[in-house]
């Protein structure tokens, strides 16, 4: 089974949470979460709406405190802080720029509340603006610029006071999809060159794959995987990890002997004795090569669907599966079809919870 | 593990000191009013004693008094037919229609709400001099009706701005009439206002001295028989009519209020008060 | 969407009361303010300017309105000062009482203005409850005069009075302010103060000058709490209108008054109107 991956340094992480839990009266939102982010890493904590990625996030800024479990940043115990006190900066989900302030006053907020010299916050205000490349629209106030827009204000306001971890809570989810794809590639970027670390919250398991250095899963407060977005991809550690990232096919499998057997399917597996459950990537399922070790099938095709790129077609076995196919070559997978794929393909998972 | 809990919901510590005593201004003087209201020794002096009821007593005897309650139920009464009956159509007509001279339309009926009421009376006195009008309980019920349109209008208002126009879209789409979805649909949903505007009409009516003191004629309103009284000399039996007057107002507005979060379904947010706060209704 | 026909049954009722109740009076106060009075007590319909020439000439009309600017500019101030820290401890610092403290407020509004002008009146007095009381705890030892029949009283009351009425819409200002800018600003480094002055204040401003309006405009034009707890030195200028319709009944000159304290107050309700909507952000 995939195991959650540590942070690539070999150095302590800059943020450690450690068995974070959090409840609102009896409803448990965050059960014994523990992670540790890196410097420097882009991490994404990616959920559904109710996993407790956003109250996370919020115990991580300090609008809301932990029922248990200690948050340290820096060698140092952060959850004790207030907000104000934290080094931590967040990119709020509707923004919230001030409405009163222009968009040079909004981004100079930070620096003017905590005195700083007043050409110091001139410079600065200035690179931040420039990195976000709003500049032009310093003496506008927020209700005159775009979302788009404004999302970048937001991004330069949090990034002008130098955080060393920026936390940016859904900031595309208003964008239409266009944007949001070119914002994306944006914040990589723009991540790149700060070199501060991020923690971005999403639902979009597109997005969490395009931007991070790691992904953490969270799913009714429990986190189900970290890893990078490849591993979580082609190694899920557990059934929601394989269904909620990308399709998969979920195989109910009962080993023994070393080989698994999940309907009319069976193939060599290293996995305990017993009942297991696999997952199968539509990809990796290809039609007939005779290529060595690979387990064969035939099946007739139900469905298909375009998707683009590709096209996904559903076949249904001998024992009665029905398994969704990925092909590239469009129109090719009709009628009875042979395929194949490889024992490796088939990842254990574990069951998960909810 | 709260030690930083909910640091937002601290507020800074002389906060809630200072709304104590701001509370204690309020309603101290009140207080006091009913307290006295039972002391034997009358209207001043501390501290009270001698309790008794006996001021309650000659109130209930007065007839002077119930006359006068009489007369301003009358009005009050008569006051709410009237402001409903033109502040229903007239916040409809500020909600829906456009013409031209909404916007003072719209400024002039929220007039006399910010208006001292002297000038909303003294006008009003001129008008029925010159209409050779003779002063009477109709001609306050006249006044007070007027005033107080802009009551109904903004609890209206406020109302129609809560209706999803989407409902009475349907019901045209179902095929109702603009008559049939006014009265299926509108005035259903704008229940819970007009008796909110009703209720509160009626008390500031039942309360209302300042144009009633104008358009007085020979029968008098309960505030205005007690300013009379005032003017003579101090007895403890106003003490007592006030308290009377205090706990009714009480219970109106707390069966207002009910109707209110029965409406709105929670939480005090004030906004029913904007437009009343700004006479500036955005048209 | 609705029909013309619907729009007029709409909008003519109100329309017309509106032009016989309100417009008609106002333009006919208007035309009173330039007509004289007979010495037979009849209104002589005869234009001239002689009301607003006396009221130019005599010293006593600008006292009398300098006065009453006075006491309500500090009926505003005092009003403010109680009902903005009020609102903003409901608006941001309270949770489950919320309601119950928001009823408590806005109590005093539904009780009639007679019967709490009437209250000071008895507490004030020279026998009254607060002398009483200072002189029987020995922290005076005889009356304080001050009290009542003084500009003073008629602060204290008016005060008193309209305290809610600047509360509400300070706190309808207040509860309009998007919570996640106060997470913002604390999440820039802002402490609660700097938060408050930099962010929730400036915001809040349209309220304050709603609430400030109402409390001045409407303590200028009192006249019932000078005449119970005035005194000679607290005669404001509605009393003077009153005197004047009243027994000396001089109707054309209590209309000139009147006209010109109408047009002052549309004059300050359309300087706050323009103020409000300069302040406002969102």
């Amino acid at each position: 089974m995939a195991a959650d991956t540590q942070p690539d340094e070999d150095s302590a992480p800059l943020l450690s949470i450690r068995s974070v839990s959090k409840q609102f009266g009896k409803h448990v939102v965050l059960n014994n979460i523990s992670l540790d982010v890196a410097e420097g890493e882009f991490l994404t904590i990616l959920g559904e709406s109710g996993s407790g990625k956003t109250t996370l996030l919020r115990i991580i800024a300090g609008f809301e405190s932990a029922s248990s479990g200690e948050v340290w940043m820096g060698g140092e115990r952060l959850d004790t802080l207030p907000p104000y006190q934290r080094r931590v900066n967040t990119v709020f989900q509707n923004y919230a720029l001030f409405p009163h302030l222009t968009v040079e006053e909004n981004v100079a907020y930070g620096p003017r509340v905590a005195r700083t010299p007043v050409d110091e916050i001139r410079s600065r205000v200035d690179e931040a603006l420039a990195k976000v490349q709003m500049q032009a629209f310093a003496k506008y106030k927020p209700s005159k610029i775009s979302g788009g827009q404004q999302q970048r204000v937001a991004l330069a306001r949090a990034l002008v006071n130098r955080p060393q971890l920026l936390l940016l809570d859904e900031p595309l989810s208003a964008l239409d999809a266009n944007l949001r794809r070119q914002m994306q590639m944006e914040l990589k970027t723009l991540q790149r060159e700060v070199g501060i670390t991020f923690i971005f919250v999403t639902h979009d398991q597109e997005e969490a794959m395009v931007m991070s250095d790691r992904i953490a899963l969270l799913h009714a407060g429990e986190l189900e995987q970290v890893a990078p977005p490849d591993e979580i991809y082609s190694r899920p550690a557990t059934s929601y990890a394989a269904q909620f990232i990308g399709h998969t096919n979920l195989l109910q499998a009962e080993v023994r002997n070393g080989m698994a057997k999940s309907g009319s399917l069976s193939w060599p597996t290293h996995t305990e004795e017993g009942k297991a459950l696999f997952s199968l990537r539509p990809e990796c399922i290809r039609p007939a090569h005779d290529t060595q070790n690979a387990t064969r099938f035939r099946a007739p095709v139900l469905d298909h669907a375009f998707h683009g790129a590709s096209e996904l077609v559903r076949v249904e076995t001998v024992g009665g599966q029905v398994l969704t196919v990925r092909t590239s070559q469009r129109g090719s997978l009709r009628g009875d079809v042979e395929l194949e794929f490889s024992p490796d393909d088939a990842v254990p998972v574990r069951e998960s919870g909810k | 593990m709260d030690s930083v809990l909910r640091f937002e919901a601290r507020s800074p510590r002389w906060l809630p000191l200072y709304a104590t005593l701001v509370f204690a201004f309020l309603y101290l003087p009140i207080v006091v009013l009913m307290v006295y209201s039972f002391n034997g020794q009358g209207v001043g002096g501390f501290p009270p004693r001698d309790f008794t009821l006996n001021w309650y007593r000659l109130l209930f005897q007065d007839e002077a008094i119930w006359a006068a309650v009489l007369n301003s139920l009358v009005v009050a009464l008569a006051a709410v037919v009237i402001a409903l009956a033109l502040g229903l159509p007239a916040g409809l007509a500020l909600d829906r229609a456009n013409f031209p001279g909404k916007g003072i339309f719209r400024r002039l009926v929220l007039l006399p709400l910010v208006l001292p009421g002297i000038i909303t009376g003294l006008s009003l006195l001129m008008l029925f001099r010159e209409a050779e009008v003779k002063l009477s309980l109709i001609t306050i019920t006249l006044g007070h009706g007027t005033a107080l349109i802009s009551v109904a209008t903004t609890e209206v208002f406020a109302g129609l701005q809560k209706l999803e126009r989407a409902q009475e879209e349907a019901s045209l789409d179902l095929g109702a009439t603009y008559w049939q979805t006014f009265w299926r649909v509108t005035l259903p949903n704008l229940r819970l206002s007009i008796i909110g505007a009703a209720l509160l009409i009626f008390t500031l009516s039942m309360d209302e001295i300042a144009v009633s003191f104008f358009l007085i004629g020979r029968d008098n309103t309960l505030p205005l028989e007690i300013w009379g009284r005032l003017r003579r000399g101090i007895t403890p039996e106003i003490n007592a009519v006030s308290a009377i007057i205090f706990v009714f107002s009480l219970l109106a507005m707390v069966l207002w209020y009910r109707l209110r979060a029965g409406r709105e379904g929670g939480a005090a947010t004030g906004a029913e008060f904007l437009p009343v706060a700004e006479p500036s209704l955005s048209a | 969407m609705f029909s013309r026909a619907y729009k007029t049954a709409v909008t003519l009722p109100p329309l017309l009361w509106v032009a016989v109740f309100l417009l008609l009076p106002y333009a006919l106060m208007f035309a009173y303010s330039f007509w004289s009075v007979s010495s037979s007590q009849q209104i002589v319909h005869s234009w001239n300017l002689s009301n607003y020439a006396h009221l130019l000439s005599h010293e006593v009309y600008r006292q009398t309105l300098l006065r009453s600017a006075w006491i309500a500019a500090r009926v505003m101030v005092l009003s403010l000062l109680l009902g903005y820290p009020v609102a903003y401890l409901l608006s941001f610092h309270t949770r489950g009482r919320k309601n119950l403290l928001y009823q408590l407020v806005i109590i005093p509004l539904w009780v009639s203005y007679l019967v709490r002008a009437y209250a000071w009146k008895t507490i004030l007095g020279t026998d009254g409850v607060l002398n009483t009381l200072l002189q029987y705890s020995h922290l005076t030892s005889h009356p304080l005069q001050f009290l009542l029949y003084s500009p003073f009283a008629v602060v204290l009351t008016l005060t008193h009075i309209y305290t809610p009425f600047a509360f509400l819409p300070v706190y309808a200002a207040l509860e309009h302010i998007p919570r996640n800018l106060v997470e913002a600003s604390h999440d820039l480094g802002a402490s609660r103060l700097q938060t408050f002055w930099r962010v929730i204040f400036p915001l809040s401003i349209p309220g304050v000058i709603a609430g400030a309006t109402f409390a001045f405009v409407l303590s200028f034009g009192d006249f019932l709490a000078p005449q119970l707890l005035g005194g000679p030195s607290g005669i404001m200028i509605s009393n003077i209108v009153v005197n004047l319709f009243g027994a000396s009944y001089q109707w054309p000159l209590g209309a000139a008054i009147s006209f010109c304290m109408l047009a002052v107050v549309i004059g300050l309700l359309w300087l706050s109107d323009r103020l409000e909507r300069k302040w406002a952000f969102s």
